[in-house]
């Protein structure tokens, strides 16, 4: 690998500006690019019989907010951990930008990580933690302290800077590592489940913060959650993991609505699945009866799934009993009531399904209501098994 | 307030003294027989005049002081700053190499697969459940003239023909390094236990060469036990008198032998009261600056040694 310094590839980013590459405004309002990284065939074993990842493709593009999401184990922190240098892959080729870096060390890659445990270090001040990085690549004091003062204004925390680190509250500590990451400017930011130490109020603020940062500064992001509210929430992109796979990649609104398979539709949210035992066309039969679908959804592949997937927020739930396409006749035998919406289950012949109603201030319907869920075919997908 | 409650509160107060008593009591006896007034009667005999058989008498006087600056009947002589720079000297030595073998070691220990530390610990400790003098006396043997590994420095050119490597300075320090590794290896292992590797991949993420993200990330973790471990081996190493007096053959003396020398010998109470006294002032100089040191390097965080 030859290596080129720090100031030549951004000089060479900034002359010519190659295809991958996304322009942005810093916290300086000066020029910058982003990059874009591809993965190829990555594979990663720990000891003999644990595989973290399982031969993974993927594409992210220049100064996208790319989200890895999956439950615990499901590889995505290994990924990540590849990407920023802190663990080589067994198999598979990484390029960011224009450069392979699948054997580049961390320190020679323009990546920088936002840790899970923020991971500052306690001996230094504020000030110190933000110009660790600036310092290593060797940037000279004048510039040193010019940025590490700009980037805490842009953190809003320019009177904290000369705190020592446990001074500091932990929204304050994400802040700062978020900064100790951004003012090294890199390619690439990368955050390992960031906001999961926080709690729920200050966590959906952080959220908000990290977006508008994330758009303000165009740099490409990637960012690991195991909480697809999160994840929907912050990415322009989901990859959704499970046991060293990536099972789908798409925007948020397709991942959840249209999910090619059982687990992704059910790590995305509540969803109720019912296996599919004959189709005619656009009808198929499920033990809720026959359904009609549209025929541009029936995924995965149009080649059609072996589930149906209805979510519970596409049900509308109708007091009494009507007729029509998509009706099913059911039976409130749960409520729980979340004020801003109503959760229910009901009996429909012989099966269960789950729906969501919003409160719009009418009447709710009560346990042991007779109740018709209509379904609009456009909201029915069939997904893998 | 009622009489009960001021009565209750008083019964309370003398319970509390009386739960002070039993508990303070032993530990302050045992400090003021064994430590406070010894430590006191030194001091007096370290002002006294230097009498008949070395036994101390009055008047009081500043003789012992003078005479350990080398002061004595013949006009100055260097002999007891020579004893003094080179306790000092000794002492930074051997400390220096326990922080260097001891290092490694720790580290190393924590690298191991967990069922395994405790043992690796317990060899390093054992040695020092035997006794020090059979031990110095074990490194004698290896060390004294005509032995393999005095052979083998002999035909080195390290040391003239027939000499040995034993009694010489280098054999004190080997003695001393050797003593004292345990005591150094404990607290760092404890600090390496304990690292946090997520601020060492942070500094690596932040640019650091393995070189500077040892520096600035492992480092700084390990600072406590490493300054728990030098004040743990320097003091001790500091007023030492077995090892020199044995591997030193009574040529590389330091003060702990110049002191035990004063008493056992009947020569001068009241300077080897004075040359305790030294070394007391010294161990509390050393101590106040490895605070300082270490609520420096801390980030003004107290080390607690």
């Amino acid at each position: 690998m030859t290596e080129t310094s720090t100031a030549e590839r951004h000089s060479q980013r900034r002359d010519e500006p190659h295809d991958g590459a996304r322009s942005g405004v810093d916290a300086a309002g000066s020029e910058r690019t982003a990059s874009a990284i591809h993965m190829q065939g990555l594979h990663k074993r720990f000891g003999a019989s644990t595989v973290a990842l399982d031969g993974v493709d993927l594409t992210i593009e220049a100064g996208e907010f790319f989200t890895l999401l999956g439950p615990s184990g499901c590889g995505k922190t290994t990924l990540l951990r590849i990407l920023a240098g802190l663990e080589d892959a067994d198999q598979g080729r990484l390029t960011i930008g224009e450069r392979d870096v699948t054997e580049v060390a961390p320190h020679h890659r323009s990546v920088n990580t936002v840790f899970q445990s923020y991971a500052l270090f306690p001996h230094l001040s504020v000030r110190d933690n933000l110009a660790f990085g600036l310092k290593m690549r060797g940037v000279d004091r004048a510039e040193r302290e010019a940025r590490v003062e700009r980037i805490a204004e842009f953190i809003q925390l320019g009177d904290l800077i000369d705190r020592r680190i446990d001074q500091l509250s932990g929204g304050q500590r994400q802040r700062i590592a978020l900064a100790r990451a951004l003012v090294c400017e890199p390619d690439v930011l990368l955050l390992d489940e960031p906001l999961s130490a926080l709690d729920a109020g200050l966590r959906s603020q952080l959220q908000v913060e990290l977006l508008r940062v994330q758009k303000r500064l165009g740099m490409t992001f990637v960012f690991v959650t195991h909480d697809q509210d999160e994840a929907m929430v912050m990415s322009d992109r989901i990859a959704v993991l499970n046991g060293g796979t990536i099972q789908q990649v798409g925007p948020p609104r397709e991942v959840y609505e249209r999910p090619v398979n059982a687990f992704v539709a059910r790590f995305m949210g509540h969803a109720n699945l019912y296996p599919i035992s004959a189709r005619q066309g656009q009808r198929v039969t499920t033990e809720l009866g026959e359904l009609e679908l549209e025929p541009d959804l029936d995924t995965p592949q149009q080649g059609g799934g072996e589930l149906l997937l209805i979510r519970p927020e596409t049900l509308d739930v109708r007091l009494g009993r009507h007729q029509g396409v998509n009706h099913l006749a059911g039976r409130i035998t749960e409520r729980l009531y979340r004020g801003s919406h109503a959760e229910f289950r009901l009996a429909v012949g012989d099966t269960t399904l789950q729906a969501t109603i919003n409160n719009r201030g009418r009447r709710l319907p009560e346990v042991g209501d007779e109740v018709t869920l209509v379904v609009a075919p456009e909201d029915l997908v069939t997904v893998a098994n | 307030m009622t009489d009960t409650a001021v009565l209750g509160r008083s019964q309370g107060m003398v319970r509390e003294a009386r739960h002070l008593l039993f508990t303070v009591t032993p530990g302050a006896a045992w400090i003021i027989v064994f430590l406070v007034l010894p430590s006191a009667y030194l001091m007096g005999v370290a002002f006294m005049t230097n009498g008949p058989y070395g036994l101390p008498q009055m008047p009081l006087s500043l003789d012992s002081f003078k005479q350990l600056a080398g002061f004595g009947f013949l006009g100055w002589s260097p002999g007891n700053l020579y004893t003094l720079l080179r306790s000092l000297w000794q002492t930074l030595v051997a400390t220096g190499l326990v922080v260097i073998v001891a290092y490694p070691i720790a580290y190393y220990i924590t690298t191991c697969r967990a069922k395994w530390r405790p043992i690796m610990l317990l060899l390093v400790v054992v040695p020092s459940w035997t006794n020090q003098v059979i031990r110095t006396f074990g490194w004698m043997n290896l060390l004294a003239p005509g032995t393999p590994l005095s052979s083998v420095a002999e035909s080195l050119g390290l040391i003239a023909p027939n000499m040995g490597l034993y009694p010489s300075n280098f054999a004190v320090t080997l003695g001393l390094v050797y003593n004292f590794l345990p005591f150094m290896v404990l607290p760092l292992y404890a600090a390496f236990e304990k690292l946090d590797t997520a601020q060492v991949e942070a500094a690596q993420d932040l640019y650091a060469t393995p070189v500077k993200a040892f520096w600035h990330a492992v480092f700084p973790q390990t600072l406590p036990g490493l300054l728990a471990g030098i004040v743990l081996v320097a003091i001790p190493a500091f007023g030492m008198y077995v090892i020199p007096e044995l591997l030193g053959g009574g040529k590389a003396l330091m003060l702990g032998n110049l002191v035990a020398n004063q008493f056992s010998g009947g020569s001068n109470w009241p300077l080897g009261a004075a040359g305790a006294i030294l070394m007391l002032l010294a161990t509390f100089a050393g101590l106040y600056a490895m605070r300082r040191i270490g609520k420096r390097l801390g980030g003004g965080e107290e080390v607690v040694i």
